[in-house]
């Protein structure tokens, strides 16, 4: 059974006002447990949309979600539920910080749920754990720490509840490389350990490109493509059009290609990519 | 060549809420002359939005001298000679733009300066023109997008005619359109007019098309020079928390291998190109 | 969603109305006030009421929004209606044990009434054909003369235009805030007066955090472009005097006349 699964999802903005527009237009999507699946689109495709239907933020004008086979909607007092098993991180969450200590406010959620206070504490413990906050830092005021802290305190708040599936804006928005290499590297380690499903909404097809195991591609409200990694970058003209930018290895590839080299067009990991021109050079050309 | 600004020996320091003093810059020389494109990249903490503050005296040096076109910032008489010369560009578009009409925004920094009413029509209408926002004039901010509202602040500040722009990451917080859109605004007022820019960024394919990189470290200036001598030392890059471009880093990676690829380069169609040549020199076929 | 709220009530358009300079549209509206409760007969009040009547015509704006404007002071008018008609001494024509309604009391519960709602809509008249930021600035001018009087009046307008402009931002930030701590469970819907008020600081304080940081930046940007305050400050857009605001200066000071002198000669049989 699908984890996520939405069916003839619509969502309509100012509904009955001339500024009406479908945000989201009958999608349907089936996202399997355990997957890795980044979200691209360009601003205004939906895909904010689509991901706040997810933990039921945002209702559907018409449409279905469900969550592990459950209907989101089915019982609307119970929506908080979905919430704590349906993480969503926003993007700049560092703007939702709020209590005096990081402990406390990483422990929001977890205390939102209705645990013990031993559990809060391991749940606390575990999500600072993730996101590589030292103990030390746990009992600072939240607006004593530098920029990239900030981030992962909050995106620490979320996973702390411990979710099914975690969603990610954009978690790196305005960050330096390093602090951007150090939060997708976390991610990519929290999905490995836990197993559960991240979705990672991204401008960077590089990160996409190195993190994701199936990409989603949102496109003027609907539903564009969703498959593994490898055969949606195959769309790299239909992506462009799209006003997506493709990773800048397979530019450089496709070039190659064009000039008739043996390589794959479709190339955009460093390693991939490496080990393209290294069998080219040993007589290995790749052959579609 | 004439210098627009020139930091000698410039320290800075400040005191932290428990009367620490913290040394952000350090004996720091820089020199930008008249019409050049600087990208300055460094990570977060590096002293580079700091240096950026010194180049219109909104911070003064606590030890050595800034000069703006011949003027020291120090200077509190020349302080809006200064502020006209060189002006400044931010992060965050919503939060430079005071007036609730795009046109009455642009306006606003010579209505300051007291020029007379029909001057401002005229620059106000042709510093739209030159960011391509005069059809948005009538707009209010929140209509439009990051990308535009970005440009709406450049044209305020290209209205004051000043000689050099200085932007500190004016685009970390834009999607990929409007990061281009921006950066083409820069290039053209760079190139059509002659400002000098002095551009802060976390994005190596911005730097990678100026005409000089400086890199900071510690407060300090770590390497200094035009974007490919500059980008070819990628451990040393890497190392400071840096990127480089991907079709460096491919090559750089191949070099490391052991084969014979010039190492300067730093675009994706020359990256192809030097493989292609490459390729060709080792006896691989093109006969796709 | 909160940010489908719209702020200020300008209904954008190209009558003359619209076109007519801020200040005069201002004192021409204080003039209409005055007039309003100088009328004092069915003929003169019907006069003004017809007057502002065919203004809304020539602006366009729509009758539905002409009620908008008077919706929410309707309980006041049927308020102030009541007391005058129940505590108003003269010919009594209904009486129930102490209540008494007069002919005179009927006549002044109207009178209060039709004036209210004419006020209203004559106000709205110019917040509808003014945008918030002309007005602001034509505030700011008819109050300059105070300004030798050390009253900080490019201060306050310039306090203004920044809260017109900064309102849509931190209300669509308010509204990403509550959808984030929503996300982490926030329950911000059920419980009792304490417990709601309670679920509010999660969201506030984000939001003044924020509006600080926006505030500094915003200060820190307004240095950059050379803001030094309203001395020797210049505007790009001059207000000028027209012929349109003369032509409707003289049409009020018609209407002024009309009433004045219809109060006199027509006046009530009563």
């Amino acid at each position: 059974m699908p984890i996520i699964k939405t069916e003839d999802l619509t969502y309509i903005y100012s509904q009955g006002t001339p500024f009406e527009k479908a945000a989201v237009d009958h999608v349907n999507l089936e996202i399997e447990a355990g997957e890795f699946v980044g979200v691209i689109g360009h601003t205004g495709s939906g895909k904010s949309t689509l991901i706040q239907h997810l933990n039921g933020l945002l209702e559907p004008t018409s449409g279905k979600v469900y969550i592990d086979g459950q209907d989101l909607w089915a019982d609307k007092s119970k929506i908080r539920q979905f919430r704590f098993r349906v993480g969503l991180v926003f993007q700049y969450p560092e703007y939702q910080l709020f209590e005096d200590t990081v402990a406390k406010d990483i422990a929001f959620g977890p205390r939102n749920m209705g645990l013990s206070e031993a559990e809060i504490q391991d749940r606390v413990r575990m999500a600072a754990q993730f996101v590589d906050l030292p103990e030390e830092i746990l009992e600072k005021s939240p607006f004593e720490l530098s920029g990239g802290q900030k981030r992962r305190v909050a995106i620490a708040g979320v996973i702390a509840m411990d979710p099914e599936v975690l969603i990610l804006d954009e978690p790196t928005a305005g960050l330096d490389p390093r602090g951007r290499d150090r939060i997708l590297g976390q991610l990519k380690e929290y999905h490995r350990h836990r197993g559960n499903t991240v979705l990672l909404v991204s401008h960077s097809m590089e990160d996409v490109a190195k993190y994701a195991t199936k990409v989603l591609v949102m496109n003027r409200s609907h539903l564009f493509l969703y498959d593994e990694t490898h055969r949606v970058f195959k769309h790299a003209e239909e992506l462009s059009r799209m006003g997506l930018a493709v990773p800048q290895l397979s530019r450089v590839f496709t070039a190659l290609a064009e000039q008739g080299f043996a390589v794959n067009p479709n190339t955009y990991t460093m390693q991939y990519a490496l080990n393209e021109i290294e069998d080219l050079l040993e007589g290995r050309g790749y052959h579609a | 060549m004439e210098q627009i600004i020139s930091a000698q020996q410039v320290t800075f320091c400040y005191q932290n809420d428990e009367g620490e003093s913290h040394e952000v810059l350090h004996l720091l020389d820089l020199d930008i002359p008249k019409g050049q494109m600087v990208a300055v990249l460094g990570h977060n903490g590096s002293g580079k939005s700091t240096l950026a503050k010194h180049f219109n005296a909104i911070l003064l040096p606590s030890g050595g001298t800034v000069y703006v076109d011949g003027i020291d910032t120090k200077d509190p008489q020349r302080l809006f000679d200064i502020r006209q010369t060189v002006g400044m560009v931010f992060q965050n578009p919503d939060n430079q733009i005071v007036a609730t009409i795009v046109e009455e925004d642009v306006a606003f920094a010579l209505e300051n300066m007291g020029v007379d009413p029909a001057e401002i029509r005229r620059r106000v209408d042709e510093a739209l023109q030159e960011v391509g926002m005069y059809e948005y004039r009538m707009h209010a901010p929140h209509q439009l997008s990051g990308g535009q509202k970005q440009r709406v602040a450049i044209a305020g500040i290209v209205a004051m005619r000043p000689k050099c722009i200085v932007l500190d990451e004016p685009t970390a917080m834009l999607d990929p359109r409007g990061r281009s859109e921006v950066m083409r605004t820069i290039r053209k007022l760079n190139e059509q007019f002659g400002i000098t820019s002095v551009l802060i960024t976390h994005y190596m394919d911005e730097a990678a098309r100026c005409d000089r990189v400086v890199v900071m470290d510690d407060g300090k200036i770590l390497m200094d020079g035009v974007p490919r001598e500059v980008f070819s030392q990628v451990e040393r890059l890497k190392s400071v928390g840096l990127d480089v471009p991907a079709a460096t880093e491919l090559i750089y990676h191949l070099r490391q291998k052991g084969y014979q690829l010039r190492q300067d380069v730093i675009f994706e169609d020359e990256c192809a190109e030097e493989l292609a040549r490459f390729l060709k020199e080792q006896n691989v076929d093109a006969d796709h | 969603m909160l940010k489908d709220i719209t702020i200020g009530q300008y209904f954008p358009g190209q009558s003359f109305l619209h076109r007519m300079d801020p200040r005069m549209k201002i004192i021409l509206t204080i003039v209409y006030i005055v007039l309003l409760f100088m009328a004092s007969t069915l003929v003169t009040i019907g006069m003004s009421v017809v007057f502002l009547a065919v203004l809304y015509r020539i602006a366009k704006i729509p009758g539905k929004m002409v009620f908008r404007g008077i919706k929410p002071v309707i309980p006041i008018v049927i308020f102030t209606a009541l007391l005058n008609m129940l505590f108003i001494d003269g010919e009594v024509i209904w009486k129930l044990g102490f209540l008494s309604i007069t002919k005179e009391g009927l006549w002044t519960a109207f009178l209060m009434a039709v004036r209210i709602i004419a006020l209203i809509a004559g106000t709205s008249l110019l917040t509808y054909t003014t945008s918030p930021i002309v007005l602001t600035d034509a505030i700011e001018r008819l109050m300059s003369p105070l300004a030798k009087l050390k009253f900080p009046v490019h201060e306050l307008a310039m306090m203004m235009t920044i809260a017109l402009r900064f309102i849509p931002t931190l209300i669509e930030e308010t509204d990403k805030i509550m959808s984030a701590q929503k996300a982490r469970g926030a329950d911000l819907e059920s419980g009792g007066l304490m417990q709601r008020a309670r679920a509010l600081i999660p969201i506030l304080i984000p939001l003044f955090i924020s509006a600080f940081r926006r505030a500094d930046e915003l200060a820190l940007a307004m240095e950059c472009r050379c803001y030094r305050g309203g001395e020797g400050r210049t505007r790009m857009k001059q207000l000028k005097l027209g012929g349109v605001d003369i032509a409707a200066a003289l049409v009020f000071c018609a209407l002024a006349a009309g009433v004045i002198l219809l109060n006199l000669y027509l006046p009530m049989p009563f």
